[in-house]
């Protein structure tokens, strides 16, 4: 019948985001975190102490977005020290840009490490094939979102495909399992050159909680070059879109 | 008597209270019990204990709201094979396959003796994930079709494959594990209660709250230190807002399978809403980070209360509108319905749990037959049944259970005071020597950990379930018969969690 359509629809009304370039997300959102030297730096200590991936470092004072949780104890513990702010354009080419100082302000994304090809290639339309190597279903869900009606990344030619044939990179979730270790790699070398790797979480970007575990197979990040990290836990999606659009030339952080 | 009783409100147990019984006892028992629709085993699992290996077997009574724990010893290396539960009771076949993959312990005629999920600390280490054993049927008019592990869209990984007879499916079979993360192993090699409560949310991303629910149940059994009654409130608006999420978004990607637009997009911006409801509350969108072992680090604030309420209600309202626009869709309701059956008997034989059992008429549901949290006390909760067993079934509880979830976050706000809370507890010592049981009812369905503490407190084993680990054989019987092309929404309307399973 139509008209619970039209009700539907009247409901709706418009959803997505018109200017992904200009979105601001929830106060509580911990995104970029902001480091401050005290004197007394015992807090901190604490702080390090309790990080369930060992993210924090005190000498000299640094915290690692690439291995943290976004759980935010340490800035419970350490509020003088450790601040998380909403701003989620957390990604960058360089691993290292990952690893916040006091002096970080914002992450640098090094656009000089991007090749060449890349936004020349890839500028006007992207096909990327996810792999999600024992990922939390969170991850993909939210690259899913990235999609969406809201979100709509797809304005800009960006969109996720099925077959590896069909794409130019890689989307990496998850710590990656042993078992999928051999699969993301058949699937990576079915992707026609040139083609780029993004990796997607903080769990992928250092194995997070699993780093550890004797289920996992890093080996395929020693293998070929990164060319984006993302973290988060998830990444969210304003992250992903922040992140590609640097990547591919669509805007300059 | 074989068992010892306690219920899901009560503190850890003692290891020696837990009686140690002859197999061929509880065998016997079992054989009988569980023939009654009221008994379904929760988990059943085995440790290494000091010169042996001790089984524990939870039993839950649904008629009577009782946890039975029994247990039973066998030296290494016996060679006995006991007689296997699974051979009379399908159900049993997750943990019997587990046991089996873990210790080398034989089971007498076990009718599907399969590597459960390749762990890492697999005895056999010859049987890798690659040579998993496909079952096959020879014949001139069938053939194979082979699906993962990395499937078309944006999902976590499995391997299917399709026993057909030209369009339609004969069988389908679902080899697991390539998510195998080695979870409760992490969970023991850890002091760091904070770093176990992160575990706990990373089991399913997508059933953080329920999961981290678990976990902060468990330890606060071993603990002593109990949620006090606003954070139990608090608690469970957040897992009654992570059903809501979830339900939205598998009743879009229902629409988007069989090309329906309209349904697909206004369910996309409804989950937007509420997970972004979650996000405000906690600042993360899967609720990462609300929930926390006898305490909270965001309790709720008289604004948080009203955005939450305000939110809640125009989902409420806009969802109805999407749920009567299914309703009366035809087009929609020719693919719903009478495809993918999964009867009654059948549910039960198989041990399936939640809102995929409760659609085939199976009333299984922790929150009335083993309250926590608000259930049992200030909500009244009565589940949501259907009979038929289809997709539409399945699709209709969910949408059943979104407006009643908005209705008890609803009642759950709209008398809540924020008074002072606790902070979260990282550091209180755990019962010595102890099991603590915890079973909560996630959006899929039933969850249970169980925790066990060696002589100084320190968690010593960790033994999660994922109600998925019951439900991917429903699914598989779920399609047979039907048209391969039906395995998408026959997908969709279960939507059962990869990494939940292999852990
Ligand atoms: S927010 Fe990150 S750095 Fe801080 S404790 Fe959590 S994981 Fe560690």
């Amino acid at each position: 019948m139509i008209l619970p359509k039209i009700k539907v629809l009247k409901s709706h009304g418009w959803q997505y985001i018109p200017d992904l370039n200009n979105v601001t997300l929830t106060e509580e959102f911990r995104g970029r975190v902001e480091l401050s030297e005290t004197s007394d730096m015992s807090d901190v200590e604490a702080a390090a102490k309790i990080c369930p991936t060992q993210a924090i470092t005190t000498v000299p004072f640094s915290l690692d977005m690439g291995r943290c949780l976004f759980c935010g104890e340490c800035a419970l513990r350490a509020p003088r020290n450790i601040r998380f702010t909403n701003d989620y354009k957390i990604g960058s080419t360089s691993r290292e840009a990952l690893i916040v100082t006091p002096q970080t302000k914002s992450v640098d994304f090094h656009q000089q490490n991007v090749r060449k090809e890349i936004p020349k290639l890839f500028g006007r339309a992207l096909k990327l094939r996810q792999v999600s190597a024992a990922g939390d279903a969170s991850v993909e869900m939210e690259l899913n979102a990235t999609g969406n009606v809201n979100f709509d990344f797809g304005r800009y030619g960006v969109e996720f495909v099925a077959s590896p044939r069909h794409a130019d990179g890689v989307v990496i979730t998850g710590p990656i399992s042993k078992s999928m270790a051999e699969p993301l790699d058949i699937c990576f070398k079915a992707i026609p050159d040139p083609k780029i790797v993004i990796v997607c979480g903080s769990e992928a970007i250092s194995g997070g909680l699993y780093a550890q575990s004797k289920a996992v197979d890093r080996s395929f990040l020693e293998k070929y070059h990164v060319d984006l990290w993302l973290p988060g836990t998830p990444t969210h999606p304003m992250t992903f879109i922040d992140g590609v659009m640097n990547l591919i030339g669509l805007k300059k952080r | 008597m074989i068992y010892y009783i306690t219920d899901n409100r009560n503190q850890a147990i003692h290891l020696r209270e837990i009686p140690e019984v002859d197999y061929a006892a509880l065998y016997e028992d079992l054989k009988e019990r569980l023939t009654q629709e009221q008994y379904h085993v929760a988990h059943y699992f085995a440790r290494p204990e000091e010169q042996k290996l001790r089984f524990y077997l939870i039993l839950l009574d649904d008629a009577t709201a009782q946890i039975m724990i029994s247990s039973f010893s066998m030296e290494y290396y016996e060679d006995i094979a006991l007689p296997s539960l699974t051979a009379l009771h399908p159900a049993l076949h997750p943990f019997e396959r587990e046991i089996t993959e873990l210790y080398n312990v034989e089971f007498d005629s076990m009718p599907w003796n399969k590597p459960l999920r390749f762990a890492f600390n697999r005895r056999n280490r010859n049987s890798t994930i690659d040579n998993y054993p496909f079952y096959t049927i020879e014949g001139e008019s069938l053939h194979e079709v082979n699906v993962g592990p990395i499937h078309a869209g944006i999902i976590e990984p499995g391997a299917f494959r399709f026993i057909c007879n030209g369009e339609n499916v004969l069988h389908l079979e679902i080899a697991l594990g390539y998510q195998h993360r080695g979870v409760e192993n992490e969970f023991t090699a850890t002091d760091n209660r904070l770093r176990q409560m992160l575990l706990s949310e990373s089991i399913a991303g997508d059933s953080a709250v329920s999961h981290g629910v678990a976990f902060a149940m468990a330890m606060e059994k071993l603990s002593g230190k109990k949620a006090d009654e606003n954070l139990e409130r608090e608690r469970t608006v957040a897992l009654e807002l992570e059903r809501m999420a979830m339900h939205i978004a598998d009743t879009g990607a229902l629409c988007t399978d069989v090309g329906y637009q309209l349904g697909q997009v206004a369910c996309e911006a409804l989950r937007t809403m509420t997970i972004n409801t979650t996000q405000a509350w906690c600042g993360n969108r899967f609720g990462k980070g609300l929930i926390r072992p006898s305490g909270t680090n965001k309790p709720l604030t008289k604004e948080k209360v009203e955005m939450i309420r305000q939110n809640v209600a125009q989902i409420k309202r806009r969802y109805n509108e999407v749920r009567e626009d299914i309703k009366t869709s035809a087009s929609l309701l020719a693919r719903y319905e009478q495809c993918g059956n999964v009867p009654k008997q059948e549910m039960q034989r198989i041990g399936g749990v939640g809102m995929a059992a409760r659609a085939s008429g199976v009333s299984r549901d922790i929150r009335s037959s083993h309250p926590y949290l608000a259930y049992g006390t200030e909500l009244k909760h009565e589940s949501i049944i259907k009979r038929q067993g289809d997709v539409m079934a399945r699709l209709m509880v969910r949408c059943r259970e979104v407006l009643q979830s908005a209705d008890y976050i609803e009642q759950i706000l709209s008398n809540y005071t924020p008074a002072e809370s606790h902070l979260p507890d990282y550091d209180s010592p755990l019962k010595e020597e102890s099991i603590s049981i915890a079973l909560m009812e996630g959006w899929r369905g039933e969850i249970c950990h169980v925790a066990i503490t060696d002589k100084e407190g320190k968690i010593e084993t960790y033994k999660i379930k994922d109600p998925s680990l019951h439900n991917w054989l429903a699914l598989a019987l779920a399609v047979r018969g039907e048209g391969i092309s039906d395995f998408p929404i026959n997908n969709k309307s279960f939507n059962l969690s990869y990494c939940g399973h292999d852990l």
